[in-house]
């Protein structure tokens, strides 16, 4: 119920309203609840609205902190 | 998919693995609660539980507003399709959740009842533009994500001036349940619910922020680390996890911080104030009567609550008596627990709410797991052969 996926907006067709593609579908949302949305930009949608613009400075981050999960770790080599 | 592949890599994935088995300290166990159906299925659906060590146990918890929409709502929106002329706009989550006396809202759909499944509130709104002379009522449910779009449609409908339209409010909140959960008697007093941490929400932190779960951390002493629904995000909140429990630590932390930030969606959580207010308290499916866990549409706005409207009101009824629905949201009891998983009640065919949406506990495991609980039986050679 409380699904969301990360989504690239393509066009800002009118005020309040983003065209998104996830994975080539492609589906106009609601921009009620962000500000600030930029083509080429990334929101997490829910529900036919963008809940959160997508910080891709923080996934990379997060990604980075996977691969040295294995290596941090105290008393690893 | 960019931001959805990368957090499902599976070497990634073993190798947060063995940072586990490693850190985790074979001389104690680690129950850590994912409050989140969204967790519940990403856990079963990539086989997470069979990448830990056996000492760290994933209990589920309570997250799924599906499992936890007590019959009686059920009955109330069923009611509500039934009056002549009135079209009820709802979610497909909820059409299939059993409601008294065997009926469900496809049930009451395909006997005529105009019941429509949409995608988002905004359809609802469209549905009654579309359709001046009928009543439409929108049947919301869902916890701190889907009640923001609700107060869009609420406001957009009153800028309209639409008058045919109106929502049947049952937003609930997700800190009120995980306090029920830490002051349950099985957490607090018999201590059959050893709960050492938390999963904490994805996409409902990216709108109520990281800043409410600070008083479980404090108050309760229980570590909460907030991760996205991926299942490499899942592995690194365990680790995580792990690692503030080895260090006594209890602490909010951010695994999902591409999305959360400690405040989150200010404009969203302005949105909801100004649309919604707490009822004083709210029946749960498996957890009882919640104080102040829910929400109903403000007296400003109400020409658009369907409760005021139609004289909604409310009555209790059990669950069926074989389903463990109840004591599986407490996680007191696992799927596999209930007699009636996987026999008489099936996805196709379900008694109980948690085997009705993917994100139940019951569902989940009866989609990827229910074979792990089958002991193999290999044919002996001379039958083989024979």
């Amino acid at each position: 119920m409380c699904l969301a996926i990360p989504a690239r907006v393509v066009d800002l067709p009118e005020a309040g309203v983003a065209l998104v593609d996830v994975g080539g579908v492609q589906k106009r949302i609601s921009l009620a609840l962000v500000d600030g949305v930029a083509c080429g930009d990334y929101v997490i949608v829910h529900v036919g609205y963008a809940l959160a613009r997508l910080d891709p400075d923080e996934a990379q981050r997060t990604l980075e902190s996977f691969a040295a999960a294995d290596l941090s770790a105290p008393g690893a080599a | 998919m960019k931001y959805i592949d990368e957090f499902r890599d599976g070497e990634l994935a073993r190798s947060l693995a063995s940072a586990i088995a490693r850190e985790a300290d074979t001389g104690r166990r680690y129950n850590l609660m994912e409050f989140c159906g969204g967790h519940t299925h990403a856990i079963s659906r990539y086989g997470l539980s069979d990448l830990l060590p056996p000492n760290v146990n994933m209990i589920h918890g309570p997250g799924c507003p599906v499992c936890v929409l007590p019959i009686g709502r059920i009955d109330n929106a069923i009611a509500l399709a039934a009056r002549p002329g009135l079209i009820l706009c709802t979610y497909a989550d909820t059409m299939r959740v059993p409601a008294s006396k065997g009926t469900s809202l496809l049930k009451a759909k395909a006997r005529g009842a105009d019941i429509r499944m949409i995608y988002s509130s905004a359809d609802a709104v469209r549905i009654a533009q579309e359709n001046p002379g009928r009543d439409v009522v929108f049947f919301a449910i869902g916890f701190e994500t889907t009640t923001p779009p609700t107060a869009v449609a609420i406001t957009q409908a009153m800028t309209l001036g639409l008058t045919n339209f109106s929502v049947f409010c049952n937003h609930v909140l997700t800190p009120s349940a995980i306090s029920n959960i830490l002051e349950s008697k099985e957490v607090r007093e018999l201590g059959t619910v050893p709960l050492d941490g938390f999963i904490g929400p994805a996409h409902v932190s990216t709108v109520i922020g990281s800043q409410p779960y600070e008083y479980f951390a404090e108050e309760y002493r229980r570590p909460v680390v907030i991760a996205g629904f991926e299942p490499l995000d899942v592995m690194q909140a365990i680790l995580m996890l792990v690692r503030q429990l080895n260090e006594g630590r209890a602490e909010v932390e951010n695994e999902f911080t591409r999305a959360v930030t400690r405040e989150g969606n200010t404009k969203a959580k302005a949105l909801v104030a100004e649309v919604f207010e707490l009822r004083r308290s709210f029946e749960w499916r498996g957890l009882g009567e919640v104080p102040y866990s829910a929400l109903r549409i403000k007296a400003k706005y109400a020409a658009f609550d369907a409760e005021a409207r139609y004289g909604i009101t409310y009555q209790s009824v059990p669950d069926n008596k074989a389903c463990e629905c109840g004591a599986i949201l407490r996680g007191v009891k696992k799927p596999a627990d209930c007699k009636v998983f996987g026999t008489v009640c099936t996805p196709e065919n379900p008694i109980g709410s948690c085997m009705v949406s993917s994100e139940g506990a019951c569902a989940a495991h009866y989609t990827y797991g229910r074979f792990k609980d089958v002991p193999v039986v290999t044919a002996p050679a001379a039958t083989a052969a024979a």
